[in-house]
């Protein structure tokens, strides 16, 4: 059984990356957009542009890992194909992990790009590889699964995109990515602890200053804890259409 | 005869929505389907049909009852169940995105059939299925009557023992539905069980060795075909084929309960002077059975499904 699921998960990605992610529209998109907000904050205080690298990579993991994430199972269940998945001698937990796993090898590959060319602008001096590692594939975790929670507690594709749209946008602007949550007011500090992005930031930025491991250990379990609940979230959900 | 189905006392219960009372869509039902044969399960729009296959199919939760397939208990050995059964829904809904080629090779990669099998295997599933041409078309581009045989296709691709085929030449031209039909004939020569629902008595009378009548989550009927026909009290009627003043032919059909002669007299007696082109006598249909048992007009069945005067009962 547990072959039979990981063969499943295994191909769901695949196709889903060969059916879906791999489109040119979703390349551009994931890579410019969150280039294009960097860049307007760059162009406001372009003192110190390396500080912006860690939001910059967050940004395009959440916007590369969710963004057809958050579409594609509503969209296959509109269509029926869906269905075929549900037929197939694999679990839940594997069908949605498989449709995880695509989310997040699209968002990653997309983020190597982007780290790629901020290594070769601003260097590597410093850089925790490890944490950056963990904190890359966390973040794709974290963001995919709700990508997945949001894709499955919805019936139309239209509803996906505002509800996606409706948890990334504040996140955006609450999660530490242009302004330090030192400089927000209370209350919003408190908020910011509610969202994966605040942590992604934070064990981002931990990465990229040579950080320890007990300043990056709670953002990483923090991002654990958001994978396994928004995962858990969405096989619920998606098990309960199903009756 | 080995039993490839089993089902006892199978029932299904949606509950009600926005005040509504719960719906009993399957009824406590009960049937045997035997190994290599094409079991027919008809029924108007919202009898309980393919709320039976969901729950067969693993879809859907039973709400009370029992099945097994293939000797497996749904309830315990589902995803070995699943494993050994196509299911062919009502839609066709492969990979808009994917080539038919690559929509057969995804099948056969969820089914773990051996990577070394997997591109002989679709070929000669497009080959059969008159596909090969189509072979790199994206599916969203295939035509209706491709589309329905691809997705019978990717049903076959991991050679499972028994399919479920729901409403598989519903929407279809006439060419096309007679296509699929010769192919569904050609599975039963093959050995494969098929659970087939249709709308069209026809095509179950035509392609079905047993069938079952279900009307509100209820089985009325289930014999074969020739077995439901000597249950029903009507036995032949003659029907007459007149030249009509305009050139069209007109029939008319009269039922001979005092015997053919008397009938074929009654009808002479009608013709005002036109000419006669044929004389038949009829058996009953499945269509006339339907009707007895259910009370319904077969009609009922296409209009619910908005098929009405579609053609494709033909071939």
């Amino acid at each position: 059984m547990l072959v039979d699921d990981l063969r499943g998960m295994f191909y769901i990605a695949l196709k889903d990356l060969k059916a879906y992610y791999f489109k040119p529209p979703n390349i551009s998109w994931g890579i410019l957009f969150p280039f294009a907000f960097i860049l307007a904050f760059a162009i406001r205080d372009p003192s110190d542009l390396r500080s912006l690298v860690p939001g910059l990579l967050a940004l395009t993991v959440l916007f590369g890992t969710s963004s057809m994430e958050a579409i594609v199972i509503v969209f296959e269940r509109r269509t029926g194909a869906l269905e075929r998945l549900l037929l197939a001698p694999l679990r839940l937990p594997a069908l949605l992990a498989g449709k995880l796993l695509g989310g997040m090898t699209f968002g990653l590959t997309v983020t190597l790009v982007v780290l790629m060319v901020s290594l070769a602008i601003f260097g590597s001096s410093g850089t925790n590889w490890l944490i950056l590692l963990l904190a890359l594939l966390l973040s794709a975790t974290a963001f995919s699964a709700l990508g997945a929670f949001v894709s499955v507690a919805v019936r139309e594709v239209f509803e996906a995109q505002t509800l996606a749209n409706f948890i990334r946008f504040p996140m955006m602007f609450l999660g530490g990515v242009f302004v330090p949550l030192s400089s927000m007011p209370g209350r919003l500090q408190v908020l910011a602890r509610f969202l994966p992005l605040t942590y992604s930031v934070e064990a981002l930025r931990a990465a990229f200053s040579g950080g320890s491991w007990s300043t990056a250990a709670l953002d990483l379990g923090a991002l654990l804890v958001f994978s396994v609940v928004l995962f858990s979230l969405a096989v619920y959900t998606l098990a309960r259409h199903i009756e | 005869m080995n039993e490839i189905i089993q089902v006892e006392s199978l029932t299904k219960i949606y509950p009600g929505e926005k005040g509504r009372p719960p719906l009993r869509a399957v009824d406590g039902i009960d049937f045997t389907v035997h190994e290599g044969e094409v079991f027919g399960f008809l029924g108007p729009n919202g009898a309980g049909k393919t709320s039976t296959i969901r729950m067969l199919t693993g879809l859907s939760r039973p709400t009370s009852g029992k099945a097994r397939l293939l000797g497996l208990d749904l309830g315990k050995e589902l995803p070995r169940i699943k494993k050994r059964v196509g299911v062919v829904p009502e839609a066709s809904n492969l990979y808009d995105e994917l080539t038919a080629f690559d929509n057969l090779v995804f099948a056969m990669q969820l089914y773990g059939v051996p990577r070394a099998e997997r591109k002989a295997r679709a070929e000669a599933l497009l080959e059969r299925f008159r596909l090969s041409e189509k072979r790199d078309t994206p599916f969203a581009k295939l035509s209706r009557g491709m589309k329905r045989a691809l997705t019978i296709a990717a049903a076959l691709a991991h050679r499972p023992p028994l399919v479920f085929l729901d409403e598989p030449t519903t929407g279809l031209d006439v060419m096309s539905a007679r296509n699929l039909r010769g192919m569904i004939a050609g599975l039963r020569e093959e050995g494969v069980t098929v659970f087939l629902t249709t709308h069209y008595l026809e095509e179950a009378e035509r392609l079905c060795d047993r069938v079952a009548i279900i009307v509100k989550g209820r089985i009325v009927a289930l014999d074969t075909v020739a077995g439901l026909r000597s249950g029903v009290q009507r036995k032949t009627i003659v029907e007459m084929t007149l030249s009509g003043a305009d050139g069209q032919a007109e029939k008319k059909r009269v039922d001979c309960d005092d015997g053919v002669e008397s009938a074929v007299q009654r009808l002479l007696n009608e013709t005002e002077g036109r000419r006669v082109l044929s004389v038949d006598t009829l058996r009953p249909s499945l269509e006339d059975i339907f009707v007895q048992l259910t009370g319904l007009s077969a009609e009922v069945m296409l209009v619910e499904k908005g098929m009405k005067g579609g053609g494709n009962a033909g071939g």
